[in-house]
């Protein structure tokens, strides 16, 4: 059983590597989850991506999620805000695509650009 | 959508929206009573009473790039479609909490989906959320926490997104240990 200071402890610990994942991070990727995004299958496209991330052991980016952009019709989106702040936004991402994403945009910093629904 | 879970998904990114940093899901499932009752509470910023009574209209929403909100409005649809009940109480300032319940055997109740991935998916997207997911059958329960997650990072030097494969299997051995039928 543990205790509330353990609790605590854990808490700590894995706020430190949350904190360092966001210092030191060079690509963020937002899954757009609104209910037009969640209707069309974000859901397994976050798992693609994080499991994708987690297999290459890529350490320098972070997946968070965002609601409605405003373009249902092009759900799932995927953006990508790469390290100039720029961002690239994926329309009609499958989960197949997703894990395309991980290896070549965020692996090798190839835009896969006939996917790119939005550049701003 | 095609499982009660992406409802859920999208009530818990809802109550995020509302600034809620703990939430439970609470899951009912009884063969002996042919129930299946879905509770959901966040401790968000609530919503005022003249918004609670009109936010399962489509044509409402907090959302400012269009005037239309579809979550709330297919949560209740699904559960009248299958002869079953909707209920959403709300405080400003306290929090919400929404209220499902289903005939289990019913045929046009939607499958309760995958659990495992809506909350892992929630607790990875959203790390600062305390989340609890507790799920009830005729033949016992399951309780799962975000910070089992936090647990697993700090013990094994796990990285975030390494607990997402353990933790989805855990869940889903779980739900199989207490007769889930989803």
């Amino acid at each position: 059983m543990k205790t509330l200071a353990d609790l605590r402890a854990i808490k700590e610990k894995a706020k430190q590597e949350l904190a360092s994942r966001e210092q030191t991070a060079k690509y963020r990727l937002v899954v757009a989850m609104g209910t037009c995004g969640i209707a069309a299958g974000a859901r397994t496209v976050m798992t693609a991506i994080i499991d994708e991330i987690s297999k290459r052991g890529i350490t320098d980016t972070i997946v968070t999620q965002t609601g409605c952009l405003g373009y249902c019709d092009q759900e799932p989106l995927v953006q990508v805000i790469q390290p100039d702040k720029s961002v690239i936004t994926y329309g009609k991402i499958t989960p197949e695509l997703a894990r395309r994403i991980v290896a070549e945009h965020i692996g090798k910093g190839n835009v896969i650009s006939e996917q790119v629904f939005m550049q701003s | 959508m095609r499982e009660l879970s992406l409802h859920i998904l999208d009530i818990v990114t809802n109550a995020i929206e509302a600034e809620a940093n703990r939430v439970i899901i609470g899951i009912r499932e009884s063969q002996a009573d042919d129930t299946l009752i879905i509770r959901v509470r966040d401790n968000g910023r609530g919503m005022p009473e003249e918004l609670v009574k009109k936010v399962s209209d489509p044509f409402v929403t907090t959302r400012t790039t269009r005037a239309v909100g579809m979550g709330i409005s297919l949560a209740k649809h699904a559960t009248l479609a299958a002869k079953g009940a909707f209920d959403l109480k709300s405080t400003l300032g306290k929090g919400t909490e929404l209220w499902m319940r289903f005939r289990l055997n019913c045929l046009n109740r939607v499958p309760l989906g995958d659990m495992a991935e809506t909350v892992v998916n929630l607790i990875i997207g959203t790390p600062d959320l305390h989340l609890a997911y507790h799920h009830r059958t005729d033949k016992g329960d399951f309780l799962f926490d975000s910070y089992w997650i936090l647990a697993r990072m700090a013990e094994n030097n796990w990285t975030l997104y390494q607990t997402m494969a353990p933790a989805s299997e855990y869940i889903r051995q779980n739900l199989v240990k207490i007769d889930s039928v989803g």
